[in-house]
């Protein structure tokens, strides 16, 4: 399975990204650059974490105007797979492939820490080798990971099971109905807050986060 | 001619920040304050006078990149 790690200017976790598909889930991966605009029709694509542009006016805000969101939209049209994490998650909504929209920690702090998610639905292509209900730990760093969305959107996503991902036992952020990760009503579209590329290696604390990409290369 | 953008969180939104703002007012001494929202003053210098032509394109702008109508509203001034 071929994956494309986009880059833009500011993101920092496209490397940790690159190296988890490269050399734990052993899968041809490269870099995209944010002024190009390939992505080819056998590709998925990861949207990776980071401070693109410097989040200058929100984050996310800029890079969604990037020429290669131009070719990440095509091929979400096409089905293709498209995982925002943090920084990516925030680009994914601002670009309006994901409901809703990520602002400010309510606590206002930074938070870097390990989380405890729950799998809110287990059917998606990034969680099918998951148990429903399933809990995973996997790091947070951010400080806009607040998710809001309106209540009548909100309703609508959980009837169609976009609500993928949950803190367990409370977001530490704000986040309404505890909500850590989402996909859009195809489900190819996913973005979550906290980083899976992180949690590969049981060298770094937890190996959970593989199974979402072994998910996908399962799907596939 | 000059613009003036001003965008705002929307009132339904929780604003984090405006509320650390008003808790740090009132150490101040200004208790009086009840709320504080915290936005954004984007000033633009535009070339050319035809101002509906440019209004049009700054409602796109604004609505697209200045401001995120899920969570903000905008107000443009031309002057």
């Amino acid at each position: 399975m071929r994956f494309a790690v986009l880059q833009f200017p500011g993101s920092n976790c496209d490397q940790d990204s690159f190296n988890a598909i490269r050399d734990v889930l052993k899968q041809p991966v490269r870099y995209a650059w944010h002024k190009d605009t390939r992505i080819d029709p056998d590709e998925t694509v990861i949207v990776p974490g980071g401070f693109s542009y410097g989040d200058y006016l929100r984050c996310g805000a800029i890079a969604r105007f990037s020429p290669i969101m131009g070719a990440v939209k095509d091929a979400a049209a096409r089905g293709q797979t498209v995982l925002g994490i943090c920084n990516g998650f925030q680009i994914l909504c601002e670009a309006g492939l994901l409901p809703g929209a990520l602002v400010r920690n309510t606590g206002l702090h930074f938070l870097c820490e390990t989380v405890t998610l729950t799998v809110a639905n287990n059917r998606t292509r990034f969680t099918k080798l998951a148990q429903d209900g399933e809990t995973l730990r996997i790091p947070i760093a951010h400080g806009e990971g607040n998710y809001r969305v309106d209540a009548g959107t909100l309703k609508a996503m959980e009837d169609h099971g976009q609500v993928v991902f949950r803190y367990a036992g409370g977001a530490p952020n704000g986040s309404l109905s505890d909500i850590a990760g989402v996909c859009n009503k195809e489900g190819n579209v996913l973005g979550m807050m906290p980083h899976p590329e992180r949690a590969c290696e049981p060298l770094l604390g937890s190996a959970d986060g593989l199974k979402i990409f072994q998910s996908l290369l399962n799907h596939s | 001619m000059k613009a003036i953008v001003t965008v705002t969180p929307k009132k339904s939104i929780l604003d984090p920040q405006g509320d650390a703002v008003r808790k740090a007012i009132h150490h101040l001494g200004m208790e009086c304050v009840e709320s504080v929202r915290v936005g954004k003053h984007i000033e633009l210098e535009i070339s050319g006078s035809d101002i509906g032509k440019t209004r049009e394109k700054l409602e796109e702008v604004a609505k697209n990149l200045l401001s995120n109508p899920v969570i903000e509203d905008y107000k443009i001034e031309i002057h």
